[in-house]
């Protein structure tokens, strides 16, 4: 027995990371594809973030003065894509990489390999994708829905098509790993309830992604067969039905959103028990609540097409089936706040952006459950409420997560504490920008400003004004970010491996910096 | 210093003021149905208002009062049952009671029948205008028919030469005329792309989708002029298609349709005339303003990659029945739509003469003119 273990020390010491860039390319440490999924999500984001501020200069006041609307609808299209398939599903797959296996007490990702794969079919997917910007025709210009027939007869759309196929690859090869490793590879004891609420969300999550993914890779491959075969399956005059194409997506697009809100639940109840510095109320129910939302998903994607002429029961049962999801969602917001309630609080920048999290990802499910009211969405849908609405969820709802995750487990990445002050300068200037940001288009949403418009009538100038100055404001903060990571990677206080006095799990047992290998042997749970 | 203080806080104050700043809700519309959905808008808004004040209330009181500095000792529990129950059974209880006045509102929204004394209109959305059809109005042998164009000039939104109309985007050279107090069926589809027809004040919203036909009926109480807009993204110029809605008396509805076969009747002396080449000409650059430089451009060049030039072009410059042919039945799986409808035969006539003179066309090419005679010739042949 002490052979083995000698040898396994012997091991380690041989196989530290590389030097240089076949260190990357090569890897399949789990760490560092971590490490690689979160800086491409961060650069996706900054990319992405280029084009909001591109739309919303554009959107400062009525008339073009930038560019012409097929600049803007490429602009719109791009910055949805790179967002969603470029930053927040990266962003939260590069969380699950370093954190899974750290969390269940276990060595590294169960296929090590694959792992490697399906990062670096990222690049190639996005590097697809946006090599039609130096083509005739340019990039995508049907929005990130890509509603057919406007999709089928667009330039360059095979691109599109091929670059989602490689997308989707990735993430179903990324969900099998995620199952395959907490389902096999828990440290002994560590039973499923027993599991840590991240990892927990990111079962459900890859589940998710596993059923939906091909579904998306149906509508887009219909959707390459009539643009270039001939087919028409979404072409009326062929005897196609341009609305299996809204089903279709739909029924990938909103177990999508649940896939970049889970993972960020789970963070959030991470961060709150621990500066609560109290147990997280409810772990149980909070699972169950999960796992509602869950199934829920996949009944209720037809509420994103009330407009579209379905017979009244499909429109009852449709808004019935999205009402419901608000008590699971309203439960877990309950459980946090009785986490906070009787705790020991403290304030640092994690629980800072996890609170906004749990009050504006709120305010975003008020509008969610306000637009699941059929008759006020024939005037809600498609105008700014909607953008408000997903906005809210997305913005101050995944990405704040997100940050909060960065900031909370950078000590254990880096082995430096980050600048708390900069931290909070940089929380303090999200939060104000955020909301300036999308508060107003709540009000030029109601008074029926249509999205997707590259241009508008002058009673919604003086609240789009408002809008793009705080985008400004959000856009420029996230520089700052930039900075306080980059500072932190190289230099800081140097961290504990507790890191914060009220942490509870397997990750804060090592190191900080975690070494490159970990839980060589499985630690055991109580 | 003192003064520029005081601009720089009476400067956000004169922004607040004004009035178009407060226009931040929904509307109440015109209509029966517009009222009740503001109701339950404002229902539900009401409801997910208190439900924040009590969370917020809840959440923001315990992080004030369990602060660190205030509370050392941290509290353990991580269940309580009966609460659980609670916060499960009253969302709920709340729940049911919005879904029960939506889903009877949403019911009578759903009624589509005609009714006696009620008029249908056919909507089709085009790239990138509304065509208005009613069903029951002949004029000639054909329904009364129409299209509705964007007039504000490109002058005011491409580059802000010149100062914005009151009406900027939502205004258009004919809009669509009901009479008040009266069952009006608005049937919607589209030729091409998926649009959508929402007009606020009616609290309507209706996809306009090819292969379908959505129904819907409305009953407006108060004459006067709404405007809407497309809501579903319709390729480049999807801001620029609004919707104008008038609603007058039965009397003067009479009247208008009275002047639309008036209208008619002249039109079809007009293509009798003889035309000179410079009438064509003068008419025809104004339509190709309108019609048709939206995509080829005013210069004609078209945008690589989507829209093909047509100075230069040798169809345009050579061969006239072709052009003929390509305005009058639309390019199949392209965006070059038919013009048989939107144009009548002096307009045809005179754009495909106006492209046929201009840009040097008339030098490199043969130079030959159309006359709304060719126009019928082909209409007699061909449909």
């Amino acid at each position: 027995m002490s052979a083995v273990v000698e040898n396994h020390d012997h091991h380690d010491d041989h196989h530290g990371p590389k030097k240089g860039l076949m260190r990357w390319l090569k890897t399949t440490n789990h760490k560092d594809i971590g490490t690689l999924y979160l800086w491409f999500a961060f650069a996706a984001f900054l990319l992405g973030g280029a084009f909001a501020m591109g739309i919303r200069a554009e959107l400062f006041e009525p008339g073009l003065q930038l560019m012409d609307p097929i600049r803007y609808n490429q602009l719109v299209t791009m910055h949805g894509l790179i967002m969603i398939f470029g930053g927040v599903m990266p962003a939260f797959v590069g969380l699950a990489n370093w954190l899974i296996p750290l969390q269940i007490g276990a060595p590294d990702m169960a296929m090590p390999r694959m792992n490697n794969l399906s990062f670096w079919l990222l690049p190639v997917a996005f590097g697809i994708l946006l090599s039609t910007a130096f083509m005739e025709g340019g990039l995508p210009g049907f929005g990130w829905t890509f509603y057919a027939p406007l999709s089928t007869n667009y330039p360059n759309v095979a691109y599109f098509v091929f670059a989602i196929h490689i997308m989707g690859a990735s993430s179903i090869m990324g969900s099998i790993n995620v199952i395959v490793t907490i389902m096999n590879m828990r440290a002994p004891g560590m039973t499923l309830m027993k599991m840590p609420l991240f990892v927990w969300s990111w079962l459900i999550t890859a589940y998710l992604l596993i059923a939906v993914m091909p579904v998306l890779a149906g509508a887009v491959t219909m959707l390459l067969m009539d643009a270039y075969f001939g087919t028409s399956f979404f072409d009326a005059a062929g005897g196609g039905d341009p609305v299996l194409f809204q089903h279709v997506f739909w029924f990938f697009g909103h177990p999508e959103v649940y896939i970049m809100i889970l993972p960020a639940f789970g963070i959030t109840s991470h961060i709150i028990s621990t500066f609560s510095r109290k147990p997280l109320f409810g772990h149980s129910s909070m699972v169950y609540a999960m796992v509602s939302i869950a199934v829920l998903s996949f009944v209720v994607w037809a509420h994103h097409m009330f407009t579209v002429g379905m017979p009244l029961v499909a429109e009852l049962f449709f808004m019935w089936a999205t009402m419901l999801i608000a008590i699971p969602t309203g439960v877990k917001v309950f459980n946090w706040c009785a986490t906070i309630f009787k705790g020991s609080i403290t304030y640092e920048t994690p629980m800072l952006f996890a609170i906004a999290f749990v009050v504006l990802f709120t305010i975003g499910g008020f509008s969610g459950l306000m637009l699941a009211i059929t008759p006020a969405d024939f005037q809600y849908h498609d105008t700014y409420f909607v953008v408000a609405h997903f906005h809210y969820v997305l913005v101050p709802g995944s990405v704040f997560s997100i940050m909060a995750a960065v900031y909370y487990w950078l000590p254990k990445w880096t082995g430096n504490m980050y600048d708390e002050k900069m931290g909070r300068l940089h929380f303090w200037l999200s939060f104000i920008g955020v909301n300036i940001t999308f508060f107003p288009q709540h009000f030029v949403g109601l008074a029926g400003m249509p999205r997707r418009y590259a241009d508008y009538a002058l009673q919604f100038a003086e609240w789009n004004a408002v809008s793009s100055v705080g985008a400004f404001l959000f856009g420029l903060s996230q520089l700052l970010f930039l900075y306080i990571v980059v500072k932190t990677v190289f230099a800081g206080k140097k961290a504990t491996p507790q890191v914060w006095d009220g942490a509870d799990g397997l990750e804060w047992t090592v190191d900080s910096p975690a070494p490159y290998h970990t839980f060589d042997v499985p630690p055991k749970v109580k | 210093m003192k003064n520029k203080l005081w601009a720089l806080i009476l400067y956000p104050l004169s922004f607040f003021m004004s009035a178009d700043w407060l226009d931040v809700n929904m509307p109440v519309g015109v209509t029966d149905i517009s009222r009740e959905v503001f109701g339950l808008h404002m229902a539900i808004f009401f409801v997910v208002v208190a439900i924040g004040v009590v969370v917020f209330g809840v959440l923001f009181w315990s992080m004030w009062k369990y602060r660190r500095s205030n509370n050392k000792k941290p509290a353990t529990f991580t269940e309580n049952h009966t609460v659980e129950i609670l916060w499960t059974i009253i969302p709920t209880l709340i729940l049911i009671a919005m879904a029960v006045p939506a889903s009877i509102t949403l019911k009578k929204i759903y009624d589509h029948e005609a009714e006696e004394g009620g008029i249908d209109i056919q909507v089709v959305g085009w790239q990138w205008k509304w065509q208005y059809k009613y069903l029951d109005e002949q004029v000639g042998n054909k329904p009364l028919s129409f299209f509705s164009n964007l007039t504000t000039p490109p002058d005011q939104y491409e580059f802000n030469r010149v100062e914005k109309n009151e009406n900027y985007l939502l205004e258009v050279d004919e809009p669509v005329v009901i009479p008040v107090d009266t069952p009006v069926r608005f049937l919607i589809t589209s030729n091409d792309v998926i649009h959508s027809w929402y007009m606020s004040d009616f609290a309507v919203k209706q996809d306009a989708i090819p292969g379908f036909i959505n129904v819907a009926k409305t009953k407006v109480n108060v004459p006067g002029i709404y405007r809407g807009n497309c809501t579903e993204l319709c390729g480049e110029r999807h801001a620029y298609m609004p919707i104008v809605v008038k609603a007058v008396t039965q009397d003067e509805y009479q009247e208008w349709l009275q002047s639309k076969r008036d209208l008619a009747e002249q039109i079809a002396y007009l293509t009798e005339k003889e035309w000179t080449s410079d009438e064509l000409l003068a008419t025809g650059e104004e339509i190709y303003e309108t019609r048709c430089a939206a995509c080829h451009q005013t210069n004609g060049a078209g945008i690589a990659g989507f829209y093909p030039a047509l100075a230069g072009s040798d169809v345009v410059m050579n061969d006239k029945a072709k052009q003929i042919e390509i305005l009058m039945e639309g390019i199949r799986g392209s965006q070059m739509q038919s013009f048989a409808e939107q144009l009548n035969e002096v307009e045809m006539a005179s754009v495909i003469t106006f492209t046929r003179l201009a840009w040097g066309n008339e030098r490199s090419g043969d130079g030959e003119i159309v006359i709304p005679k060719d126009i019928v010739e082909y209409k007699e042949t061909n449909l």
